[in-house]
């Protein structure tokens, strides 16, 4: 070997940071070798991927648009995460969040209140959170595993979106479409700024980033998911419950993904529709880990992985790239930032002896 | 056994040396092992019988020293060799995979291609002729411990070994199955297999052992025949009797009982726990009571039920300044006056990877007023963890770096100041020194007796008979998870404390019969 891997004696604080970076290069050297192979000019592709999506205002709103999911769930996410509760079921959070807080305005469509929103957020939120209190309740009560358990629920809830939506939330004067009828103003998000779509959910995704940094680092809720993430039996010995945290961090993620959810349905999609989101509950625990489980890096992250969402519908537009280009690529950022992780705790050596040959 | 082998050792080690930072493991160890011997190494935790034993089974090695196997100098760079060469072992926790068979673990467990039809009729011819029952198709996870153990004993007969070690075999037996590996070793040591039998039980190595190596503190200190000795003798070599008379402070039972324990049973739900069975003792204000015992006999759980982090059922097994405490957790018991310092440092006591000032919120917070409507108080945080550090020496570049950067006796100093500085009414401290430097202990030890002489009570779980003369008032043992009655320092000497240590069934009885000496 040339090289010997051995262990820091400290993990290193930099290469915390550095990773991401390392792991995004990597990424964007093996995507031009992938466009070569595909027969594309890489400098042409990596242009329509990353800075053709920025070019206008309007574009540029469009990446938070996508990013306001992303950093939702993320950010709910993040804080299971540092807690070593492994909620993989964002996306199953997120479409419950969205059939639970919708459920209002498919039940009151009259309705003109000024309530009517905020209520429809809150209803996301607990949408969310009470799927998400299966897999703590099986968790707590059983020791079953939340990977497990939140991921299947995540097609339990897809298919009874699907099933609502076949049948009694279709729009009657729909054509039949499987479709609900679209939001009344009272039930929309409002936007932000004029001519874009960006919207309100932008807002309260900002707000818990916010919110969330505060807690992980001057709360005590925050306190105990990182002690008993880090070390259970010295949270055990500090007085913290770890059934507390499970339940805490799972329904807290369940909340945010339930409210990201909502903020999809009232806000861009403005009407239920069988397909809510793609993949932003899965692409968010990408999110989460490229922003390294902290609330400013998951902010950042977010408009990353929401830049190659955008990316990809303009690559697939102007290159004809397929649309799987978009999932191949952030399949890379997660593959080489756990590879690269390890430099977090080891460092190569050149190995001495073996120079001196060559 | 082999007459004309009967001269040449089958094991010699001359001058096994092997030292960690820190701390000299094995100093020039000499052992002689005969063909057919069952040779007991004796000691107490900590006295480098673990190292001694790695270095032979090939898993360390010894930095100075040789070793002869059969009269040949060898060197044994791992246990592959080690096993090559005729060496077996069987250690205390088994490596079995739980959802496989039995021929399926034993072959996973050895070397080359196994023909699983030819390895059955192996098991059950071995399994036979040594009064080993194994049924080779049952699955691991519904086999008992003893049969479990049996696995890996079949494993090792499996490579003829010609020495067979075997670490602390009974620490997870029943007396009936201890009995039973019994009979097979000395059916072993018959046919001219030598054994090196590890264990701190006398009784046991009495009954089982022809010769006995005894170290303590990595020293190699004599080698007898047991069945010449008595458990006193025994217990003498392993503990040593160069224990300094303690000078003793003051009247042990004058202040009111603090700390009271009645009737505490608790049922283990880990794999290797200890049962508690019904623990009485009474702590009084500036008393210090030390509670003896070889590690693995329901320290970890006595400790973790006067902490809170596991509840007892019944209130009233623990009281504390008059109030019933024994469904409370930790924090309410802090908030009542309470501290600890368990055993584990990294881990347990304070959280490697954060940092100093983290680490002194975690368990302070209440007691120190850190939290500012639910805000934590970053200021007086730091402030604690500075004091903390000024008061109890702690060496740190600063209050910013991780416990895990801190060595184990700074780390010692930073837990026992956070829990000090607590001002706690009753302190239960978890083996106070352990792998502590000579100055951190004397520090450490004053500490405890200051806060004792200030009107509090503490309890001193260790297995360190030299620390626990040093400080107690008084001394009780705890043995196989119940606790002896206990005694005054003048009134009970090392070796009755060895002696019930070494574990019998009716500790109680056993001190009164020790009185009547």
């Amino acid at each position: 070997m040339l090289f010997k891997i051995e262990k820091r004696p400290e993990p290193s604080k930099s290469m915390v940071y550095l990773t991401p970076i390392i792991a995004l290069a990597l990424t964007v050297l093996c995507s031009i070798i992938l466009f070569e192979v595909l027969g594309v000019n890489p400098i042409e592709a990596l242009y329509q991927f990353f800075i053709a999506p920025l070019n206008t205002t309007y574009e540029f709103s469009e990446l938070f648009v996508k990013a306001t999911p992303l950093m939702l769930c993320a950010i709910g996410l993040s804080v299971g995460f540092r807690a070593n509760v492994w909620n993989i079921g964002a996306e199953g959070q997120l479409t419950m969040g969205a059939i639970v807080g919708s459920s209002l305005f498919i039940y009151f469509p009259e309705t003109d209140s000024v309530f009517l929103l905020p209520a429809m957020i809150i209803l996301g939120a607990v949408g969310g959170a009470a799927w998400a209190a299966i897999p703590a309740f099986f968790k707590t009560r059983f020791n079953a595993n939340e990977i497990l358990t939140s991921l299947m629920l995540v097609y339990v809830a897809l298919l009874l979106l699907s099933l609502l939506i076949h049948g009694p939330w279709r729009d009657p004067a729909g054509f039949n479409f499987p479709e609900s009828q679209t939001f009344s103003e009272s039930a929309d998000m409002p936007i932000l700024i004029a001519g874009t779509r960006m919207h309100f959910g932008t807002l309260l995704a900002l707000f818990a980033v916010l919110g969330a940094w505060v807690m992980m680092a001057r709360t005590l809720i925050g306190f105990q998911v990182k002690v008993i993430g880090e070390a259970p039996r010295a949270g055990g010995y500090a007085g913290f419950s770890q059934k507390k945290i499970i339940w805490f961090s799972l329904l807290f993620a369940g909340a945010l993904a339930g409210v990201a959810g909502l903020s999809e349905v009232s806000g861009p999609i403005d009407q239920v529709v069988p397909s809510i989101s793609p993949g932003y509950g899965f692409t968010a625990i990408i999110v989460a880990f490229l922003g390294r489980l902290h609330p400013v890096g998951i902010f950042f992250a977010s408009l990353l992985m929401a830049l190659t969402y955008l990316g990809g519908e303009t690559a697939q537009i102007n290159l004809g790239l397929p649309v799987a280009v978009t999932g191949v690529f952030q399949g890379m950022v997660l593959f080489f930032l756990l590879a690269c992780d390890v430099l977090v705790h080891y460092r190569f050596r050149l190995n001495i002896a073996r120079k001196a040959i060559s | 056994m082999n007459d004309s082998e009967g001269a040449t050792p089958q094991l010699e080690l001359r001058g096994i040396t092997k030292a960690y930072p820190g701390c000299l493991a094995n100093d020039h160890i000499d052992l002689k092992i005969m063909p057919g011997e069952i040779h007991a190494l004796l000691g107490e935790n900590g006295a480098g019988k673990s190292t001694l034993v790695k270095i032979i089974y090939g898993v360390l090695e010894a930095d100075e020293g040789e070793i002869f196997w059969a009269g040949n100098s060898v060197t044994i760079p791992n246990p592959h060799s080690a096993r090559k060469i005729g060496i077996g072992m069987v250690f205390q926790h088994f490596s079995l995979f739980e959802a496989m068979t039995v021929t399926e673990n034993i072959a996973l467990g050895m070397s080359g291609r196994q023909d699983m039809k030819a390895l059955e009729r192996d098991i059950i011819e071995i399994s036979n002729s040594y009064g080993l029952p194994l049924e080779p198709n049952r699955q691991v996870y519904t086999l008992s411990v003893g049969e479990k153990q049996r696995i890996e004993i079949v494993r090792c007969l499996l490579q003829n070994p010609k020495l067979l070690i075997m670490d602390e075999p009974t620490s997870v037996l029943t007396p009936q199955e201890a009995d039973k590996m019994f009979e097979t070793l000395r059916r072993l040591s018959h046919e001219g297999v030598s054994i090196l039998y590890i264990s701190h039980k006398l009784d046991e190595i009495k009954a089982l052992c022809h010769k006995a190596t005894i170290l303590r503190g990595g020293k190699y200190i004599s080698e007898c025949d047991p069945t010449k000795e008595t458990a006193k003798s025994l217990a003498e070599m392993m503990i040593g009797t160069d224990l300094h008379a303690p000078e003793h402070h003051e009247k042990p039972d004058s202040g009111p009982v603090r700390l009271k324990v009645s009737n505490l049973s608790i049922n283990a739900d880990a794999e290797f726990g200890v049962d508690l069975n019904a623990i009485n003792f009474e702590v009084r204000s500036g008393e210090i009571f030390g509670i003896a015992g070889v590690a693995g006999n329901g320290q970890i759980e006595l400790l973790s039920a006067l902490s809170g982090e596991t509840t007892c059922s019944d209130a009233e097994a623990i009281t504390l300044d008059g109030e019933h405490i024994g469904r409370l957790g930790p924090n309410p018991r802090r908030d009542l006056g309470l501290a600890f310092v368990p055993e584990d440092r990294l881990g347990h006591g304070s959280v490697p990877e954060m940092m100093l000032t983290e680490n002194a919120f975690l368990s302070g917070y209440s007691r120190m007023a850190l939290l500012n409507s639910g805000f934590i108080n970053n200021g007086s945080t730091a402030e604690y963890a500075k004091e903390i550090v000024g008061k109890f020496d702690v060496r740190t570049p600063g209050i910013y770096h991780t416990a895990s950067s801190l060595s184990g006796g700074n780390l010692q100093k930073f837990i026992v100041g956070r829990e000090v500085l607590q001002k706690p009414d009753v302190i239960i401290i978890a083996h106070p020194t352990w792998g502590v430097d000579a100055g951190a202990a004397a520090f450490i030890h004053q500490t405890l007796i200051d806060l004792a002489e200030a009107g509090a009570a503490i309890v001193v779980i260790s297995q360190d008979l030299d620390e626990l003369f040093a400080i107690s008032n008084r001394i009780a043992v705890i043995a196989e998870g119940r606790l002896s009655v206990a005694r005054n320092l003048n009134e009970i000497s090392v070796e009755e404390i060895g002696v019930l240590m070494g574990g019998t069934h009716e500790t109680a009885e056993k001190a009164e019969a020790l009185n009547a000496i």
